[in-house]
């Protein structure tokens, strides 16, 4: 048989339907992958017999289903990350801080793949409670991305905070793998890993059971090796839910459907705001790539502002850090996790959250102190979520005019690991086209579609309305089409170099 | 003005603002479905939202919303048809989100007002700043161990309402008068128990002194006072020591402090040092809370009638006296058991039977009217008897008692023990006559002027029968036969 871990949700669908595949035999693949992908360092928790179990509870589901109903994942293997509480299994969010600590509960998303027939392979590596745009501040060590410049073994990120989901799935040892983008989480690892990564509206997916960053800008969303499996695998986990206040009551379309290959009239708008200064010619040259495809694909290109975009990387470097230092409060030593001994509760406080917090998200936790202390409230945290408003304005009024937005990703390729960890600014930047979307609340997706001269993939972002994923969706696929993109990295770590 | 303090430079006044946290009774805690029952063992009624464990959010319950705008009404105040929740944030062992869900800058309820009733049967109109709705913490328990703390969570999150008074009240009395009244409505309106002794009511007291006409001082606030009698006592204690103070030319520092019960008085809580900012912003993990006026309304619409209409009512519409007014409706159970005795029958007389008797053997079993072995119908039933004539007014005292003990109607008891009335004209000139044949000596005296002896008559006949001859006819009967 072909090597299984080759082929989509939306082949292996197919296959199992026929009853020419078991997931057995699928999820087989996959564990073994996953096990020869550890010097990835993309997992950090590998649940090989849990998704042999749940691989055979499928198969017995299909077999007595007899052609009945059977869950829009039925059979798929799937990595989530350890930012989703999973009942009973580590989950650590990449911190120090929640040692040992194994949710009695499940997350609602994890719950719905779980209901929707999919198996789980493990628990995906990710920067420290989401923060980092490098996967470099995990307390379990760095993902490696699975793409290297040619010719060149240093080992470069796979982007953040989901570096270790896009790895997966990038790596092919998953076939899908959940994520979260607070301000670009899901679209910059995609991005830089050659994958397909959707952040959803705000409140499509639902917040409970993911332990929280920002809570007004988290969003959990899929990374896939193609949009319709994306599709697919969106649908599974949308939904109202009556455990989270933010949750949407709108209804959950078939993605899938809205995947027509027909952009014809619509009109795409390309934001003057996004050409920066600096950004890579290759990174230009592959948005007017995008603009041209879109465009033979009968789609019309126009030209919109979105004249408070360079506010938006500051308001948010606010907002995220004040939310963030109010959520992370209750890892205290109390309760659960770490706890580190003081003579009296406050210094018990103090070094347990010492120990158990990385360097960034102290640095979130101070900054997010000060933006909300008396006196600095209004200057900051007031006049940001002032900014937010102008923001999601911005937005509004173009889709006044157009139904979709094309940008690129990220304003580079992949970088190498260690090349930006001592510059937190310019390490923020790389956030700088994604982050708008996030406070704004509107859905958005990044498209491989191209390749940088050093052989890096290269992305592209199409920005849609608030709960129109559908065109957001329709236009990704035409981008996916006519960009063939079919580059995979060399599996170098199977060999152990 | 009785409430100015003398010093020894010059008249004192004292300025109260109370913060009053009321629990809002609900089956559920306000942003999860775990229980709040009063004395539950430890840690047995926490959810994992009010646990504070990861990605657990909060939602909120609606029976808190309907009962802090049904409070804010019953407190004649402005409702907020639009209201934000936001994070109160600090850190102890007993708050696990580390912040307290509350409402800051846009409560659920604005102003309104508080008439309160004085001793001396005036009333003064305290003002309501507003009323928001907030998240209790779990609670610390210091003495089991001699260096641990113990944690109970069967609290944390649990629905209150804090009300906070503007700066009106002058006194220990008034502040005493507004507590019993604010207590009151809501007790009326059944959104909080009450229950001071049970932490179900508390109060924070902001208290300052000024020289009458000054700007207002520097304020005190005594935390978490929890009966009556304390928050007088911490006032008068609070009120003594800023006029020292202030008069041996020192200066109040702003500070919370504590009530000690045991010595009467106040300590500082927390040093200037560990003063916090709580860094109040609005929780990303709440939609702002909006409601329809037509929301308002229907709740509205289910108001029972509150203590001040009830009070026009008795004395319009019921003749009471005032006092009798303020007595019967101070609590809503006593205003719905005399209601209930007062329901087709005469007030005054209603308003007498509870107020005397029934208190009274409600006193000597140290019982509260809710927990009464007889209800007011049955009251009313005792009260029929009595106008009818089939009992008298002083066999109906000794009926109530067996009533209280037994819990049985009084019909049943006249019934069973006979009690019953001897109206019956020739049964009871039997027994006259009987006394007169062997009292001739007294009949002489009546004839011979003697009125008073007719009073002796009436006795005799009274004892002969046990008490259940009616008494006008005796007298009558008597009258006529003694007659020369």
């Amino acid at each position: 048989m072909a090597d299984l871990t080759e082929i989509g949700i939306a082949e292996a669908r197919d296959l199992l339907a026929k009853g020419e595949i078991s997931s057995v035999d699928l999820t087989a693949a996959h564990s073994a992958a996953t096990a020869a992908a550890q010097p990835l360092n993309a997992m950090v928790t590998e649940t090989p017999e849990l998704a042999k179990e749940m691989a055979a509870a499928s198969d017995a589901r299909r077999s007595q289903a007899d052609g009945g109903e059977v869950g829009a994942l039925e059979g798929i293997p799937l990595a989530i990350k350890d930012l989703f509480c999973t009942n009973g299994i580590l989950t650590t969010a990449g911190s120090h801080i929640l040692d040992g600590f194994k949710p009695a509960y499940e997350s609602t998303i994890t719950d719905k793949l779980w209901n929707a027939g999919a198996v789980m392979l493990g628990k995906t590596n990710l920067d420290e409670f989401a923060m980092g745009s490098s996967n470099e501040t995990s307390y379990h060590g760095p993902v490696n991305n699975p793409w290297r410049v040619k010719g060149d073994d240093r080992n470069l990120v796979p982007g953040g905070s989901s570096g270790g989901s896009a790895a997966a799935v990038a790596g092919r040892f998953a076939m899908g793998a959940t994520a979260t983008d607070t301000g670009g989480s899901i679209r910059q690892p995609a991005a830089f890993t050659g994958t397909v990564g959707c952040k959803p509206t705000y409140g499509r997916c639902s917040r409970w059971g993911v332990v929280a960053f920002a809570s007004s800008l988290d969003q959990a969303g899929p990374i896939t090796r193609s949009v319709r499996d994306n599709a697919i695998m969106l649908g599974a986990m949308a939904g109202y839910d009556p455990k989270d206040s933010t949750s949407s009551q709108h209804d959950v379309p078939d993605f899938e459907a809205a995947l027509t290959g027909d952009v014809r009239g619509l009109k795409i708008g390309v934001p003057k705001e996004y050409v920066l200064d600096g950004m890579p010619g290759e990174i230009e040259a592959l948005w007017q790539q995008g603009i041209g495809w879109l465009k033979d694909a009968g789609a019309e290109i126009v030209d919109i502002s979105l004249p408070h975009t360079k506010y938006a990387l500051p308001a948010y470097y606010i907002i995220a850090p004040a939310e963030a230092s109010s959520n992370l409060a209750r890892y205290d030593g109390v309760r659960f996790g770490l706890r580190v001994e003081g003579k009296d509760l406050t210094e018990m406080y103090e070094n347990t959250r010492a120990a158990g917090f990385g360097a960034e998200v102290r640095r979130r936790v101070l900054i997010g102190t000060y933006v909300l202390s008396a006196g600095y409230y209004d200057a900051y945290y007031l006049k940001a979520q002032k900014v937010r408003r102008l923001i999601t304005q911005d937005f509004r009024d173009a889709y006044e005019t157009v139904d979709a937005i094309l940008t690129p990703s990220a304003p580079s390729a992949a970088f190498a690991i260690g090349e930006k960890s001592d510059d937190p600014i310019s390490m923020y930047l790389n956030d700088v086209f994604t982050v708008p979307a996030n406070l704004a609340g509107h859905p958005g997706i990044s498209v491989p579609a191209g390749l940088s001269k050093e052989g890096l993939p290269l992305g592209l972002q199409v920005l849609a309305p608030a709960f129109d994923e559908e065109t957001m969706y329709r236009i990704a696929g035409v981008l996916e089409a006519a960009a063939g993109f079919t580059a995979e990295p060399e599996k170098w770590w199977r060999s152990g170099s | 003005m009785s409430n100015l303090i003398e010093g020894a430079t010059g008249q004192w006044e004292v300025v109260i603002g109370l913060e009053v946290h009321a629990q809002v009774t609900s089956q559920a805690k306000l942003f999860s479905g775990a229980a709040t029952a009063f004395g539950a063992e430890a840690n047995s009624q926490v959810s994992l939202v009010d646990a504070g464990m990861p990605g657990m959010l909060p939602v909120i319950n609606e029976v808190a919303i309907e009962q802090a705008v049904r409070s804010g009404l019953g407190l004649n105040a402005k409702i907020n048809t639009y209201s934000v929740f936001d994070r109160k944030n600090y850190f102890y062992a007993d708050l696990p989100q580390g912040y307290q869900i509350s409402q800051y800058l846009q409560p659920i309820v604005g102003e309104g007002v508080v008439t309160v009733n004085l001793e001396d049967g005036s009333s003064r109109d305290i003002g309501v700043e507003r009323l928001h709705l907030e998240q209790d913490a779990g609670k610390s328990i210091h003495d089991r161990h001699p260096t641990k703390t113990y944690i109970d969570l069967n609290r944390s999150g649990v629905a209150l309402m804090e009300i906070v008074s503007k700066p009106d009240m002058r006194s220990a009395e008034e502040a005493g008068a507004y507590v019993r009244k604010v207590r009151a409505i809501l007790r009326y309106l059944g959104t909080c128990d009450g229950n001071m002794e049970e932490g179900s009511m508390r109060a924070d007291v902001n208290v300052s002194v000024r020289h009458p006409g000054d700007d207002l001082g520097t304020r005190a606030e005594i935390k978490n006072v929890n009966s009556i009698r304390f928050m007088q006592q911490a006032i008068h204690y609070e009120t003594t020591r800023q006029i020292d103070i202030l008069e041996d030319g020192g200066t109040i520092a702003q500070e919370t402090r504590l009530f000690d019960a045991q010595t009467g008085t106040t300590r500082p809580m927390r040093s200037k040092e560990e003063a916090h900012d709580y860094r109040y912003f609005p929780d990303p993990d709440l939609l702002p809370l909006e409601f329809s006026d037509e929301f308002v309304e229907a709740i509205r619409a289910t108001l029972p009638e509150l203590p001040d209409d009830k009070k026009q009512r008795y004395m319009a519409d019921l003749g009471l006296s005032e006092h009798d007014a303020q007595v019967l409706l101070a609590e809503r159970d006593i205003a719905l058991f005399f209601e209930a005795v007062a329901t087709g029958r005469d007030a005054k007389v209603a308003a007498n039977w509870v107020q005397g008797d029934f208190f009274a053997l409600l006193g000597r079993a140290e019982l509260d009217v809710a927990d009464s072995p007889i209800s007011g119908d049955q009251l009313g039933g005792l009260i029929d008897l009595i106008t009818d004539g089939t009992i008298s007014g002083k066999i109906a005292k000794d009926v109530l008692e067996m009533m209280f003990e037994s819990g049985q109607d009084a019909g049943v008891i006249v019934e069973e023990k006979g009690l019953k009335q001897v109206s019956d004209t020739g049964a009871l000139e039997g027994e006259i006559d009987k006394v007169i044949a062997a009292n001739g000596d007294k009949v002489a005296e009546f004839q011979g002027g003697k009125v008073k002896v007719l009073g002796w008559f009436v006795g005799q006949i009274m004892q002969a029968t046990k008490g259940k001859a009616n008494p006008q006819m005796v007298n009558q009967l008597v009258r006529e036969k003694l007659k020369p």
